[in-house]
């Protein structure tokens, strides 16, 4: 065992780069914006390199805690790029909303060394320990508008949730650990494939308050109630980075958890009991998600509810339990990263004073008045709904071939309903920009570099839209 | 050679489409001739495939098969038998005519209709051609997103309703196809996932029938909402009436056939032991739909919803026909299908005509159009007579075989299907003559009819090569009937063959 020192560069790295370097920057160099920002887009950048160059080393490192290569490395590929998106976006944003602090990419990557370990995760504390890493960094930027009532809000309602859902982890985690005796991941997954534990109820509640922490992180029904307050009242390119690389990061976590505590077909009784728990979770996150985004007429909150909507179609792809469904996971999480960050980052770019126009109406005509930004929003809009040929829907129809094969074929009824249902808002939006009229002048916009962020969002809408098996080919080096 | 037209028949618009793209948008001449050039060089591409064409063979000619994603073993897999060749042919002749229409009836965002339009070509051509289900999905929802935005921003007064309408009832019946594609996919004899269409071919009538009654429905439904079979047609009359006159030929001519073409190719290929099943309850509500949409057509004070609930009961003939499993009854369907693209989309053309001169479209608004209308009403009178199924026209042959293959039918079993049916005949006869009369003949009551213009020398370029396509379909059937009718054999013998086993 040991440290396996090139597979945990980029896990070392970050963590360098945060903890050593970057704090010295900011004690000595004060409101130096341009720099931090530099800094740290340069830290993500390398980290994404090795992440990409460790890809193909499996393995496990520090001891047998951390896992290296894989999925995590093609998580870590994830996060990185979606911080840096992010910040590139928020520059701007920051600027206008004149708030820009650099201790906000401070949070920002801080958040992303907590995904990146929550993703390489081999052991229930560390887990817990990148939950909390990114959670804690997620309250504070939540609540960055410390002006704005909405913002404190936010933070303090995601705050006390956030604390109370970590508790139901942490407990879950202390009961898994008392039933099996182990922290370890291939541990616990002996003991739950063989049965062997002295104590299956004390396993099967475990389990269970773990699938409510995990549940409340991706925000499904029933613990999704955060997640349009937070989001609607968070700054823009926050409910951006949230509401995907946080998604992401709770999946990722999610799914070696429970290949290991749900062995579909292993002897253990409560894990066809769990499976079932989870599809009707995925089949009610989905309904309740869209049929409430139906009811919006912020568009903030629509993004959100839509959010919540997304994670019941990905917990299809957990409720099958095969690899297939796994990677259909990881095609959809980065494809529903692109789309959602772009939605987003397209609200910030239009957005006002905070709180100023982000209602449906405020959308009228923008075909007309800005008809690039109209245009990628509607690309956007027909994604997130599942249209061909957009990224959106291909991740679909693999969570749906998953979810099939698994003999779910009730629960990709449901999603289907809830696609359809999905459409009438999505289009909602599009109507508004392409077949109303503007109201007034439309205000000047300037994107700034969340340009970039808005082109390669787009470029992958389409992109895995058209040719999945570019992405899909490196599932093969997961298992 | 074939290949290759059948590639630039297939990619020409697409490439067309980004071409636009190109242009100022002030150049409006520039745009609308750029795009009428790309669909008549479609156009040439596509009888390009007639001399290559081999009428004896009922397999699909010019594959491409070339891998796409392997992980679900879709492919970019083309091909064409006799039936997608007339549809392919029907869409390339159709679009230079809907796109000259636009030139007088499209004012506003010249540069982002023109560009969608070529995009809906190449999704209509790609339903038409692809062999692989999943290529089929994808080209059968890019449609959705074009058609969405010609009816949404080029509409009429309720347009935004009658998008939304069409773009969700669209969807739910293709979502549902696509749970049903995924099943099938794992139906085949080594349950190894695949989306090609000629390993599915092969597993179809293997699929045990408890399974099959469940694919065949959910095919069905996505396909007969698009037909649409009565009572899934709702969504018709308001996409028809509020889409501008090319969104409606274009709708009318060939995105109604992709459902009758699904129901061809999927549904009576793939489950044969359903579809004998089946076609009994299909036919019924296809009688229905004959004779309802006749009845509700006579009552229309608007003349193009009264076309577009002539399209319900035209297309009634056709899942008739489709679902009689006799080689007249799908002959019959197939000609039917070009046949009312033809007539029907050369009515909506009329309707446009006038609605143009007079932004009406009320039955009560006109009369006695003829005398100042002379050569137009000629025109109108062919459409028209054409719908009816004057013998002589096209739509005669088409009803006419229908009809005679329900009646054959071994699957029926009934005569009633052909003798109900028959009356529909009747009834377009009545609601259709009696429309022309009010609107063309009588005095002219209203003053505003009297200035009117007669037909200007594009409209003569749009509505003189449907004529000529009218009279010869129905002088001289052989000459379409033959490309279509060695698959259309082979296909009802297989399904003969397998069916009967049930």
């Amino acid at each position: 065992m040991g440290i396996d020192l090139f597979g945990s560069l980029p896990l070392v790295v970050i963590w360098l780069a945060l903890g050593g370097v970057g704090i010295v920057i900011q004690a000595f160099v004060r409101d130096n914006t341009r720099l931090v920002f530099g800094y740290y887009i340069s830290t993500l950048i390398a980290t994404g390199v090795l992440a990409a160059l460790t890809f193909g080393h499996t393995g496990l490192t520090f001891d047998g805690m951390v896992t290296m290569g894989g999925s995590g490395a093609f998580f870590d590929i994830l996060f990185c790029v979606t911080g840096i998106l992010t910040m590139l976006a928020a520059r701007p944003y920051l600027q206008r909303e004149d708030s820009e602090i650099d201790e906000f990419y401070t949070l920002l990557v801080s958040a992303v060394s907590g995904m990146m370990l929550m993703a390489h995760a081999n052991n229930l504390v560390v887990l817990f320990v990148g939950v909390e890493l990114m959670s804690i960094s997620f309250y504070v930027m939540a609540g960055f508008f410390r002006k704005s009532i909405r913002s404190i809000e936010a933070a303090l309602k995601y705050f006390l949730l956030g604390a109370f859902a970590t508790g139901f982890l942490v407990y879950g985690m202390a009961l898994v650990y008392g039933s099996t005796n182990a922290l370890d991941y291939a541990t616990i997954t002996s003991v739950v494939r063989a049965g062997t534990t002295p104590f299956p109820m004390l396993l099967a509640a475990g389990v269970t308050l773990m699938a409510v922490g995990l549940c409340f992180k991706i925000a499904a029904f029933p613990f999704h109630q955060w997640a349009p307050d937070v989001y609607q009242g968070s700054p823009t390119v926050v409910s951006a980075f949230m509401s995907t690389a946080g998604k992401a990061a709770a999946f990722s976590a999610f799914i070696p958890a429970f290949t290991m505590l749900m062995p579909v077909g292993a002897g253990a009784s409560y894990v066809m009991n769990m499976q079932l728990a989870l599809a009707v979770i995925a089949a009610v996150t989905m309904l309740v998600g869209n049929i409430s985004a139906v009811a919006q007429s912020n568009v903030k909150r629509m993004l959100a509810f839509s959010s919540v909507a997304h994670a019941g179609y990905l917990l299809m792809g957990i409720v099958s339990g095969t690899a297939a469904g796994h990677q259909a996971i990881v095609f959809y999480l980065t494809a529903y990263t692109f789309m959602q960050l772009g939605a987003f980052v397209i609200v910030s770019i239009l957005e006002r004073e905070n709180d100023g126009h982000l209602e449906f109406s405020d959308y009228a005509g923008l075909s007309k008045t800005h008809p690039v930004l109209a245009f990628l929003m509607a690309m956007f809009m027909f994604s997130l709904a599942g249209i061909p040929p957009f990224a959106g829907f291909f991740g679909k129809y693999m969570l749906f071939i998953a979810a099939i094969d698994s003999g779910f074929t009730w629960l990709t009824i449901i999603a289907v309903v809830s696609s359809v249902i999905s459409v009438y808002f999505y289009l909602g939006l599009v109507v508004k920009m392409y077949f109303s009229d503007p109201v007034g002048e439309g205000h000047a916009t300037n994107p700034g570099t969340a340009a970039l962020t808005l082109g390669v969002a787009a470029a992958f809408t389409v992109l895995l839209g058209v040719l999945p098996s570019v992405l899909q080919s490196m599932f093969t080096a997961f298992h | 050679m074939g290949v290759a037209a059948l590639l630039c028949t297939l990619f020409a618009p697409l490439a067309g489409s980004l071409a636009l793209l190109l242009i100022n948008r002030d150049q409006t001449k520039a745009i609308r001739v750029t795009a009428l050039a790309i669909s008549i060089l479609t156009l040439g591409a596509s009888l390009l495939l007639l001399p290559e064409f081999d009428q004896s063979l009922s397999s699909f000619q010019f594959v491409i098969d070339q891998q796409w994603i392997p992980a679900f073993d879709a492919g970019f897999r083309i091909g064409i038998d006799g039936t997608s060749l007339l549809l392919v042919l029907l869409t390339t002749f159709i679009m230079p005519i809907a796109l000259l229409s636009s030139w007088s009836s499209i004012h506003k965002q010249e540069k982002e209709y023109y560009v969608l339009l070529l995009l809906l070509q190449f999704g209509m051509t790609g339903v038409f051609l692809a062999l692989d289900t999943f290529l089929f999905y994808v080209f059968w929802e890019l449609i959705l997103i074009p058609m969405y935005f010609v009816i949404g921003i080029w509409g009429g007064k309720d347009r935004i309703y009658a998008a939304i309408k069409f773009f969700l009832y669209t969807l739910v019946g293709s979502l549902l196809m696509l749970i049903a594609i995924i099943w099938l996919g794992y139906s085949t004899a080594d349950h190894v996932f695949t989306a090609d269409l000629m390993k599915l071919q092969a597993a179809g009538p293997m699929i045990p029938f408890e399974v099959q009654k469940w694919l065949f429905l959910a095919f069905a439904l996505a396909f007969c909402i698009k037909v649409p079979l009565f009572p899934l047609h709702t969504w018709l009359p308001d996409a028809h009436v509020q889409a501008p006159t090319p969104g409606s030929v274009i709708l009318a001519a060939v995105l109604l056939k992709m459902g009758t073409y699904g129901l061809i190719r999927f549904n009576l290929q793939l489950f044969p032991q359903a579809s004998h099943y089946f076609a009994a309850a299909i036919s019924v509500l296809a009688v229905i739909g004959i004779i309802y949409g006749a009845l509700v057509a006579m009552v229309q004070t608007d003349i193009k919803k009264l076309v577009a609930y002539s399209s319900v009961s035209h297309l009634g003939f056709v899942v008739l026909g489709i679902f009689s499993m006799t080689t007249i009854g799908v002959q019959g369907a197939v000609i039917q299908m070009v046949n009312h693209g033809l007539s029907t989309g050369m009515l909506f053309l009329c309707v446009g005509v006038m609605y143009e001169r007079r932004h009406t479209r009320e039955i009560s608004e006109y009369g006695g159009v003829t005398k100042v209308m002379p050569r137009f009403a000629v025109m109108f009178a062919i459409a028209m007579f054409a719908s009816v199924g004057l013998p002589g026209l096209n739509g005669f042959v088409g009803e006419y075989l229908t009809l005679l293959g329900a009646f054959q039918s071994p699957v029926l079993h009934s005569w009633s299907y052909a003798i109900i049916s028959a009356s529909g005949v009747i009834f377009a006869a009545v609601y259709l003559l009696w429309m022309f009369q009010r609107v063309m003949f009588g005095p002219i009551t209203n003053a505003e009819n009297h200035g009117l213009r007669d037909l200007n020398r594009s409209e003569y370029w749009q509505l003189v090569p449907l004529v000529i396509f009218i009279v010869w379909i129905g002088v001289a059937p052989r000459t379409f009937m033959n490309i279509s009718e060695a698959s259309v054999k082979a296909l009802v013998e297989t399904v003969g063959k397998v069916g009967n086993g049930h």
